[in-house]
């Protein structure tokens, strides 16, 4: 089991949700988020303020799955999530220990995989 | 609007209960412009907030700038049949005197139709918000507020051909809904749609905006009819009241509707409503019967809700729906005087349930040669401006948001991660302005 933890640009969580669809990976979240990742700074001005925005608008998707499912995941945030230009994010894939289904108790492998799989 | 028919005993001089109201009645209208500057802004998605609003605010400018130099004139200067002369340009022999055929100063009347103008100018904007490039829509507003606005308004209003061979258009069917309305359709043909439009759901943000700017909206609108008698007599009472009536009977027939198709009220459909309604009766205002104003209002929902459930299924990207809610609802306004015009209320023609099929004659040509007009001046426009410039950013920019790209601010700033630039502190001035990432 892993979790994938892929961070994209708002305007690209449609097509990231759209790939991960296709991929059949159904379980995951979604939290808006704010980072920086080396891309150039905004400058901004209201009235004589001109200031520089050190912090980009991010969406960030955790995804528990099962090691079959890791791959694909992967791909489904680098397809949907790519322009090609810097500050399209960056995908994470960390070790997960457990999973508990609350509903059904259910876990590990079982509680990551979608009902009806 | 109705110069010269409504000449009242005091002809010849300024009235001061006259001038006060309009007065009252034109910062009225300027209010409209902001307000659907809101209404527009809670439309469209948050990244493109202020852009959406500043097309509005743009008008505020440009539009009030051109209608000073030319416009007015081209609208109002003798009686033409295609187009006024220049004698008023840049305000000349715009003074203290009264206008002809009023009882208010010409200089008041002026301000009265800018603001007619800008309104008008701001609603185009509807078709083409949330990826139009600002700098191109600048010089489109600034020739469409002449071109377009101007000669429909000395057409219906300023002695042109239409209101010569009898049009009756109380306060803008023609030059006001008809025209936005259909420019918006030829300006979204011209500029494309969204790259994500048929794609992905692209919704409003704010809904309360929504319901705000439509309220203000119609707030104003009592200033825009109740003052295109430009008196206190009795057809802008009239007017005044039936902006009150019809918007209602629109917005009560519009929640029928929404509880057939889909068992829910909406709000955004109720703003909707609210106008529709008012620019039903934008044309009728002062030549209706309250009872009359009231079926229009349950009429003019019909037409405008079919059309707003059907083109979002078309390749048609008119983002905010100017052409239902303006085009055809003033459409309508503008054929039912043909029809429900009364003599007894408004002291000058009959339609045809009360005796006169040649009103609805005059109502049909304005309904048949105005769209035809609209969409085909602002087609030819936005594709010459088109030639000279790019009408539109790329999908990058279109996807990073108008806010950021065109503006270099943002509606819903945080603050978070904000850094001060101050020169003098050693932190260096020329970083990329507003380059998106």
């Amino acid at each position: 089991m892993k979790l994938v933890i892929g961070i994209v640009r708002p305007d690209k969580a449609n097509d990231v949700l759209e790939a991960l669809y296709r991929a059949e990976v159904r379980g995951f979240s979604l939290s808006r988020v704010q980072g920086h990742g080396g891309e150039l700074e905004r400058v901004e001005t209201y009235r004589g303020t001109r200031v520089k925005m050190g912090l980009e608008e991010k969406v960030r998707f955790e995804i528990a799955v099962s090691e079959e499912f890791v791959q694909p995941a992967i791909d489904a945030l680098v397809e949907g999530g790519r322009t090609g230009e810097v500050g399209d994010g960056k995908i994470f894939v960390v070790p997960l220990e457990r999973a508990v289904r609350i509903r059904t108790g259910e876990t590990d492998h079982g509680a990551v995989t979608p009902v009806g799989q | 609007m109705t110069t010269g028919i409504w000449t009242l005993a005091a002809a010849g001089e300024v009235n001061a209960g006259d001038t006060a109201w309009m007065l009252a009645a034109t910062a009225l209208v300027l209010l409209m412009t902001p307000a659907l500057g809101l209404f527009y802004a809670g439309l469209v998605r948050s990244k493109n907030t202020l852009n959406t609003f500043m097309m509005c605010i743009a008008a505020l400018a440009v539009a009030t700038v051109m209608w000073a130099l030319v416009g007015y004139s081209l609208a109002f200067d003798g009686d033409n049949a295609i187009i006024g002369g220049l004698g008023h340009a840049f305000l000349h022999g715009v003074t203290f005197e009264p206008r002809d055929g009023t009882t208010i100063p010409h200089l008041l009347f002026f301000a009265f139709q800018a603001t007619f103008c800008i309104v008008t100018t701001a609603l185009v904007s509807g078709a083409v918000v949330e990826r139009m490039r600002f700098a191109p829509f600048l010089v489109f507003a600034a020739l469409w507020s002449v071109l377009v606005y101007a000669v429909l308004a000395h057409w219906a209003f300023g002695g042109g051909w239409l209101q010569a061979q009898g049009t009756l258009d109380f306060a803008g069917g023609v030059p006001v809904e008809m025209g936005s309305g259909f420019s918006a359709l030829a300006a979204a043909l011209v500029v494309g749609a969204r790259k994500d439009y048929g794609r992905q759901a692209l919704l409003p943000h704010n809904a309360v905006y929504v319901l705000l700017g439509a309220g203000l909206l119609w707030f104003g609108w009592f200033g825009f009819n109740g003052g295109s008698g430009f008196s206190t007599g009795h057809p802008s009472v009239l007017a005044f009241t039936n902006t009150l009536l019809t918007p209602a009977c629109t917005l009560a027939v519009w929640f029928v509707l929404d509880l057939i198709r889909g068992r829910q009220v909406t709000a955004i459909g109720a703003a909707t409503a609210i106008i529709v309604g008012c620019v039903g009766i934008t044309p009728a205002g002062g030549f209706v019967s309250p009872q009359w104003a009231m079926i229009l209002g349950a009429v003019a929902a019909l037409p405008s809700y079919a059309i707003i459930v059907w083109r979002p299924r078309t390749r048609v990207d008119e983002t905010l729906d100017v052409l239902a809610a303006h085009g055809i609802a003033g459409l309508t306004g503008i054929v039912f005087i043909g029809f429900f015009a009364q003599q007894s209320w408004n002291g000058v023609s009959d339609g045809l349930l009360y005796g006169d099929a040649g009103q609805l004659g005059s109502q049909l040509m304005a309904a048949a040669v105005t769209p035809v007009y609209a969409f085909a001046m602002t087609f030819a426009l936005l594709k010459v401006i088109g030639a000279i410039t790019p009408l539109r950013g790329t999908p990058h920019e279109e996807a990073v948001g108008m806010d950021i790209v065109h503006h270099g601010e943002e509606a819903y700033v945080t603050g978070e991660g904000a850094m001060l630039i101050i020169p003098e502190a050693g932190v260096e001035e020329d970083l990329p302005v507003a380059d998106p990432v």
